[in-house]
């Protein structure tokens, strides 16, 4: 089945073939980078440009690997160099790249569903790099690369993803990646940072992690961001560690092979402890070397090359 | 002699004084000199119209319209405004004062007044704000306004947030005869929200406004209103709950009126684009639920007339990430044809109902005195519609200079094609 879409924007409107063929290609991308030389011709003479309206290490770099490992050239756009500051719309500063032919535009923007407003006007291919509290659909299909490589299968896994779910474009684009793979997905998180009705979306809601973690294969930690404090979604740090931070006696009740995640950048000491992070069971760095061949795999077939 | 002009055979439909059958309307001077079943006239003393496949109504009245003029004069003037307003079928409309200067004093109200009579298309009744500069501080000189036209007063764009200045203008607005008019949102409960807080803003990730932020501010006003005597007037209403609430208001005899919006009436938050601001409003598009019982609210007679909420904004403005977007959409075009398609064509409602929805009620709303009804001697403000023409909104070619509507492109049954205003044609379907 070939990949027949212009523009990678999210999960949720993807089928489960079309994950499933990133993720096949993705494998085969893997092994490049393991190589003395990592670098393809795939992708020479394409341009694409990573625009950044917010501050990312990890996602960009990764995008900017995997297109330098495909052999592309890519630029990096970012809001704080870019003619934005001067009060340019989003609409022209994408027009205007676009008049210097780009093939394919990286987006990373803090509003929601920024990457669908620039395809609904764009000739160029979109990735949305994370949207605003939306989606980040190549975090999900890294995040599901490293599942299926540690334990060989999605369907029937029992996973479950703990903390700021709200507010959380990592949490949404799992939700709706695993659902469709047949993952058995838990959420718990403090009731006003994850409303009961997501359980519309075929997932199981549990506010008690003590519960939600019985028996799970594997437990994605979110990034709990301080600003939730001042707005009051939950009284303080202390509230918030006693009641959902991960340590190595609230794993016990999880399966023996469980595997941890999570997106990045890690709080230590406030949604994992120190030992967590640093444990077997982690696979953090794991998620990361995979995001590279995950995007290579995005741009690859993107990039159209995969019907000549 | 002025000017004459004779409707002849038109479905007259004027439910202020319980009539629906074929009529002949003369009009002589601006106003209804006869109305009766044969009036026959040479073409040489009157201006013929044949109604004989038009429902014939008193004028369609407007209560909520932005002009945008002063101030935003791209995104709507006066003029503009008034050319959309008949071309939508409205022969009056009141606009609100949240412009550049508000309108909360003497020489904004006459210089809108006085503009809208140069312009000469549309009744124009202004709203002023009610407090000095929409700040919520200080109340305006309620009694100098009212004497220089204003109808209502309205904090429009927000709501009044304190409880005591809403008191004391309730206390003022009773004594001068006029409506409250309130945007019914607590905004520390809608702050940041671009879209109806629930399953759906989820899913998208957008910041949601609750409906309890209507609900809340519905209640204290009630509550106020009966405490004061005020006639409280419920802009846009969206929430089930806020309904429920005014229903039991009116059994209680409590002086409350409340109107809502045709997207309100056909849109709900499971409909929008997220990425397409033409989706987003204030208050925004509420649950299916909602939305089902605002139907109901209207064919029970709960909610008194239909506003449009027309605000303006300009292409640029709108083209941006939704959540950067100003809130609003134009509906002077689209109203009658909406609400003609989906609730009068479809029988949900009766022809009669939709006309006091649209005339007689707002009419009674603000209290004019020679409208809102097609009796002899009443001012000749008519609104003539072709109950079978069909025809698809196409917002290029909309008067208003604004273009944000998220009904582009929908084949509607029911369409304005006469627009008469004191007794003048000023504008027939092209």
């Amino acid at each position: 089945m070939p990949f027949k879409r212009k523009h990678l924007l999210g999960i949720e409107e993807l089928e489960k073939e079309e994950i499933e063929l990133i993720l096949e290609e993705a494998k085969s991308f893997s092994e490049i980078s393991l190589r003395e030389i990592k670098k393809v011709p795939t992708l020479r003479g394409k341009t694409v440009i990573n625009l950044f309206f917010e501050p990312s290490t990890r996602t960009r770099s990764s995008f900017e690997i995997a297109a330098k490992r495909l052999s592309a050239d890519i630029i990096n756009f970012s809001a704080s160099t870019s003619s934005l500051l001067k009060g340019e719309t989003l609409r022209d500063t994408v027009r205007n790249l676009e008049a210097m032919r780009s093939d394919i535009i990286v987006v990373r923007h803090p509003s929601s569903y920024a990457p669908h407003f620039i395809a609904s006007f764009s000739k160029s291919s979109v990735i949305n790099a994370g949207d605003g509290t939306h989606e980040h659909p190549t975090q999900a299909l890294l995040d599901a690369f490293t599942i299926l490589e540690k334990k060989n299968r999605i369907d029937g896994l029992k996973i479950l993803i703990v903390g700021d779910i709200l507010h959380s474009r990592v949490a949404r684009s799992n939700i709706f990646l695993l659902t469709k793979l047949g993952a058995k997905v838990y959420l718990s998180g403090p009731p006003t940072l994850l409303p009961k009705e997501m359980e519309n979306l075929g997932v199981t809601v549990d506010h008690n992690f003590d519960r939600a973690i019985e028996d799970a294969d594997v437990v994605m930690m979110l990034r709990i961001q301080l600003e939730r404090m001042s707005k009051n979604f939950f009284p303080s740090l202390r509230e918030y560690r006693m009641l959902y931070s991960l340590d190595l006696k609230r794993l016990k009740k999880a399966k023996k092979d469980v595997i941890i995640m999570h997106p990045g950048p890690i709080n230590r000491g406030i949604e994992l402890s120190a030992e967590i992070a640093d444990s077997e069971y982690s696979v953090i760095l794991d998620q990361v070397s995979n995001g590279i061949a995950v995007r290579m795999a995005v741009l690859y077939l993107l990039s159209g090359t995969s019907e000549a | 002699m002025g000017n004459r002009l004779l409707l002849k055979n038109g479905r007259v439909v004027d439910p202020s004084s319980k009539l629906d059958s074929t009529m002949d309307i003369l009009i002589e001077d601006g106003k209804i000199k006869e109305i009766k079943e044969r009036i026959d006239l040479k073409e040489k003393d009157v201006e013929i119209i044949d109604c004989s496949k038009y429902i014939v109504a008193p004028g369609f009245i407007d209560l909520h319209t932005h002009l945008r003029e002063p101030g935003r004069e791209d995104e709507e003037t006066i003029e503009s405004g008034s050319l959309s307003a008949v071309a939508g079928g409205f022969t009056s409309i009141c606009c609100m004062p949240n412009t550049d200067p508000p309108n909360d004093c003497k020489e904004v109200t006459e210089f809108i007044i006085r503009r809208g009579k140069e312009v000469g298309l549309v009744n124009i009744f202004p709203i002023a704000s009610v407090t000095k500069g929409r700040k919520g501080e200080e109340i305006v000189e309620m009694a100098e306004l009212s004497r220089s036209g204003v109808v209502g007063f309205s904090e429009d764009g927000s709501c009044v947030k304190s409880s005591y200045i809403m008191r004391r203008a309730m206390e003022w607005a009773k004594f001068l005869k006029k409506p409250i008019m309130e945007h019914a949102q607590d905004p520390e409960l809608s702050a940041d929200g671009v879209m109806n807080e629930g399953l759906y803003s989820y899913i998208h990730g957008l910041r949601g406004i609750p409906k309890e932020a209507e609900e809340i501010i519905v209640s204290r006003d009630i509550i106020l209103s009966k405490m004061t005597g005020a006639h409280l007037h419920i802009l846009h209403l969206s929430s089930a709950y806020s309904l429920e609430m005014i229903k039991r208001a009116k059994k209680e005899g409590i002086n409350v009126t409340v109107e809502v919006s045709p997207h309100h009436l056909i849109l709900s938050d499971k409909d929008l684009i997220p990425w397409d601001s033409n989706f987003k409003m204030n208050p925004p598009l509420a649950s299916e639920e909602d939305r089902k019982a605002l139907v109901e609210g209207l064919k029970d007679g709960t909610i008194d007339c239909i506003a449009t909420d027309h605000a303006p904004h300009t292409v640029d403005e709108k083209m941006v990430e939704f959540d950067q977007a100003p809130f609003g959409i134009v509906g002077l075009e689209t109203a009658v044809p909406l609400i003609m398609d989906k609730f009068v064509s479809t029988g949900i409602i009766s022809v009669e109902r939709f006309v006091s929805l649209f005339s007689c009620n707002p009419a009674k709303i603000i209290g004019l005195k020679n409208k809102g009804s097609l009796k002899p001697n009443f001012d000749a403000d008519i609104t003539i519609i072709n109950p079978t023409k069909i025809k698809t909104v196409d917002k290029t070619k909309f008067k208003s200079l604004s273009r944000n509507t998220p009904f582009h492109g929908r084949k509607l049954r029911g369409w304005p094609v006469i627009t008469i205003v004191g007794g003048r044609i000023v504008w027939r379907e092209e």
